[in-house]
């Protein structure tokens, strides 16, 4: 069971609650497509992801980026079980969709960053770290189910 | 970093910019990525004690287990040995960005210090990499955009590659 300060569960609420989910999520998805172009082996069928531009202004890219941030809201309403509240998810990215579990943390990774350009100096040391053990048990717990 | 795609259409980077080869033999970076990523690091140079200071506070507070490595240092937020430790690795980053087909040259002498004094595991550079571009969104906002970030992270990748090169 995650142990979690304070500062840090003030943290996780204060972001997330301030955050443009309908923003955010297709920041951080088009981003991972841009510079991990491998992840865009999962979307194939998402049409033109051809360059950046084509990537950023894609409707397909820019739903699935909503739909992922709602499904990080789970884990922010559920901080003291996360990994029950993604069983079944981790499940259905190992088993349906196949997804390389080191995929979670590349996206993990930009979604730190487009929150860190949103933020500025709010987003301070202190606060990166909170962040990043958020998504780190979120990553966890995604790839919890694959065997 | 055009590896093979199992997905229908194969990306491009700015198709009217060439491919230079980097010096060590493989195509990475092309012309314009190369402008962009100097351009970021010039204006760094400056202000290189604040930044580097504020890149190994995030990733000793982020990663604990790179504190290991400062033993010898006082590495509270403001102190001036983060300053000027910090400093060092944005200048040579800096450095190396001008002219980034020399990379090899430029670094042997950091490749020697990594490899045979400071031996830092080279799982670090991923870390402090990271911490480095977190760094450069917070400061530059909307600017740091996607393919800003693309240049960057294999600038900084291949940075830490050859830093790493004389281990072994």
């Amino acid at each position: 069971m995650v142990e979690w300060t304070d500062f840090e569960r003030a943290t996780i609420q204060s972001i997330f609650s301030k955050m443009d989910y309908d923003d955010v999520g297709p920041a951080a998805l088009s981003r991972c497509l841009v510079v991990y172009p491998w992840t865009q082996r999962y979307f194939g069928n998402f049409g033109n992801l051809y360059n950046a531009a084509a990537i950023q202004g894609n409707p397909m890219v820019a739903a699935h980026g909503k739909t992922v941030l709602r499904g990080l809201d789970r884990a922010v309403k559920n901080m003291d079980d996360i990994k029950a509240t993604y069983a079944e998810l981790s499940v259905l990215h190992s088993e349906k969709l196949r997804v390389d579990p080191d995929n979670f943390r590349l996206l993990a990774d930009c979604l730190t960053i487009v929150v860190a350009a949103r933020m500025g100096a709010d987003f301070t040391a202190d606060v990166q770290r909170a962040f990043q053990k958020f998504l780190a048990v979120v990553v966890s717990s995604l790839g919890r189910q694959y065997h | 970093m055009q590896a093979n795609h199992t997905c229908a259409v194969r990306p491009s980077r700015h198709s009217t910019s060439t491919h230079s080869t980097s010096a060590t033999g493989y195509n990475m970076l092309t012309d314009h990525e190369k402008e962009l990523i100097a351009k970021i690091w010039d204006k760094m140079i400056p202000v290189a004690s604040d930044i580097g200071a504020e890149c190994l506070l995030r990733m000793m507070t982020t990663f604990p287990g790179t504190k290991t490595y400062f033993a010898h240092l006082d590495i509270r937020p403001r102190s001036p040995h983060l300053r000027s430790h910090g400093k060092k690795i944005v200048l040579a980053i800096a450095e190396c960005s001008k002219d980034i087909s020399s990379m090899m040259v430029t670094l042997a002498p950091l490749q020697t210090l990594h490899a045979y004094k400071l031996r830092i595991d080279p799982c670090n550079f991923k870390l402090l990499c990271h911490c480095i571009l977190v760094t450069l969104a917070a400061h530059m906002g909307d600017e740091f955009d996607p393919v800003a970030h693309a240049a960057m992270d294999k600038y900084l990748s291949a940075f830490a590659a050859v830093l790493a090169e004389k281990y072994r």
